[in-house]
């Protein structure tokens, strides 16, 4: 089945590749390109593979304002996520073995601090508040002795909304604590200066910022310096924080689409918050609908709403040549509602309910006219066959009724 | 998850042809009619089924059924494959369907057969409530 004629609306799971950064990939692939293994030391074509990892390196470096040597290259921003806490962690063990993250977190950060519990670290879950923010006085409230690191992300990818990284960061070096910073949804959406901000672990993912999946970067501060037990051994590449052969063609791939994410961010931003705008405007007109995060801190790329009375996945199934996304438990293979929107304190049903758009780079009006003529539309037929919605107009507080749960 | 084509066809001609595939209501208070309804918003699913019916010889047979469910596509679809079962049976042999049945007219996958199970008991839940007013 071609996908062509179905409207992608799912930005913040991945993007495209943008074709510019697919054409420079392809320089380094074939006998007539740069496929040389950078760690080549004695022949031209490692020389020309190194060259281009350290020029990709320099792109990632300006993005977000750090010096191209605390970039270390990893398969994406879970093994960035894995390789700064668990390699903080079990590095600095004697220090103490307490962290501190939130429950809004991806998994990514979630199970390695699982997995570190297994260990024998302890972690403290922040709740964030009702609209998904964690803020510097709930983690400074959470800080012992005995706490070496702290992890939180920095905008949300169910929600979109915006955590005070910098005022954070303020918190933890007071304290002499390691901060990271999970900022996969960031880059190309928001400025990033890791000169001005007390960050000293920070992941970035390529795949959701028009580069290919499949390659990540962990940005790892030299002043104060931080240190790190490898996950991976073999070899020493990337200062021995991360052996293994550089992938240079993916690498290249996310140098280029972070430098165009520098060049275009403005012009992204300027395009996708129209649509948000747009959107918005629409969806406030149908009736019971719940915009989850806070429209006043966030990121327009990312709109999450609930329509009350519809479950999720039908809602999905109903916009049926529409890529969204879902809070729904049918969505997800645990069969649980989204842990995000339930840590707001939003009813499960609302959880339930709630879908994801996000837009980006190559949505187009089009796009977005033909989603927001449907999407009324299908709310409202479904509604007609929900019985919740028969219910609610029938005057019945769904509070109330006790339910035949099975 | 990639839906049977015979989950999305019934979930698409119920959501565009609501009435000839029997979404709505019966009056609850009629006594010919036996309401069941199981689930909770919280888990995602409510199913309610109703069933008019009528007696015959020794046993009441269903004249018709309505229903309304909230759920995922396949929820929506198996309560749909469910109404079709039902017009034309008796009481016992309503009872007697099982959710294996709409378990293999939908090939439901291992994960979606809880809304088949719904679908079971929610007609299970309506013909006591038919029985209890005779």
């Amino acid at each position: 089945m071609s996908t062509q004629s179905t409207i992608y609306l799912d930005y913040a799971s991945t993007t495209p590749v943008d074709p510019r950064v697919a054409s420079k990939m392809m320089e380094f692939l074939t006998p007539e390109g740069e496929f040389g293994n950078p760690a080549s030391r004695s022949h031209r074509f490692g020389w020309k593979a190194d060259e281009a990892v350290e020029e990709a390196r320099s792109h990632v470096a300006n993005l977000v304002n750090c010096d191209p040597r605390e970039v270390v290259w990893t398969s994406g921003a879970t093994e960035a996520d894995n390789l700064a806490i668990k390699g903080v962690a079990r590095f600095y063990k004697s220090k103490g073995n307490h962290i501190i993250t939130s429950k809004i977190e991806h998994k990514a950060v979630l199970d390695p601090c699982r997995q570190l519990e297994r260990e024998g670290f302890e972690v403290t879950y922040l709740d964030p508040d009702d609209k998904g923010v964690i803020s510097p006085e709930a983690v400074k409230a959470a800080i012992k002795d005995s706490t070496v690191l702290v992890s939180i992300m920095h905008i949300n990818n169910e929600l979109g909304t915006v955590n005070d990284i910098s005022k954070i960061g303020d918190v933890t070096r007071d304290k002499g604590i390691f901060f990271h910073v999970d900022a996969a949804q960031s880059t190309g959406k928001v400025n990033i200066d890791l000169e001005k901000m007390s960050v000293d672990l920070m992941s970035f993912s390529a795949h959701k910022t028009y580069g290919p999946k499949g390659v990540g970067a962990l940005y790892v501060r030299r002043k104060p310096r931080v240190r790190l037990e490898a996950l991976i051994h073999g070899g020493g590449h990337e200062r021995g924080m991360r052996s293994g052969t550089l992938a240079t063609h993916q690498i290249v791939g996310m140098g280029e689409a972070f430098r165009l994410a520098n060049k275009e961010m403005e012009e992204d931003h300027k395009k996708i918050s129209k649509y948000h705008e747009k959107f918005l405007d629409k969806v406030k007109e149908i009736d019971h609908v719940y915009i989850n995060g806070d429209l006043n801190n966030k990121v327009p790329n990312i709109l999450n709403v609930s329509f009350n009375f519809v479950e999720g996945e039908s809602l999905i199934m109903g916009l049926k040549d529409i890529a969204v996304s879902s809070g729904s438990a049918c969505t997800s293979a645990s069969l649980e509602p989204s842990y995000v929107l339930r840590a707001l304190g939003r009813k499960d049903e609302l959880a339930h309910s709630s879908i994801r758009f996000s837009f980006g780079r190559f949505t187009s009006d089009d796009d977005v006219n033909n989603t927001l003529d449907i999407l009324g539309n299908v709310v409202q037929r479904l509604r007609e066959l929900s019985p919740l919605w028969e219910m609610h107009l029938d005057g019945i507080d769904l509070d109330t009724v006790e339910w035949n749960a099975h | 998850m990639a839906y049977s084509k015979k989950v999305v066809e019934k979930f698409e001609n119920t959501l565009n042809n609501p009435e000839a595939f029997k979404v709505g209501r019966f009056d609850p208070k009629d006594a010919n009619v036996g309401t069941g309804m199981v689930g909770a918003p919280a888990c995602g699913d409510v199913m309610k089924l109703q069933i008019k019916c009528e007696p015959k010889g020794n046993t009441h047979v269903i004249k018709d059924v309505k229903f309304k469910t909230y759920g995922c596509g396949s929820a929506i679809a198996s309560s749909s494959e469910l109404v079709e079962m039902l017009i034309g049976k008796t009481l016992e042999e309503a009872k007697a369907i099982k959710n294996v049945e709409i378990v293999e007219a939908l090939e439901l996958p291992p994960i979606k057969i809880h809304c088949s199970v719904l679908a079971e008991d929610s007609i299970r839940q309506a013909i006591e409530d038919y029985e209890a007013k005779q």
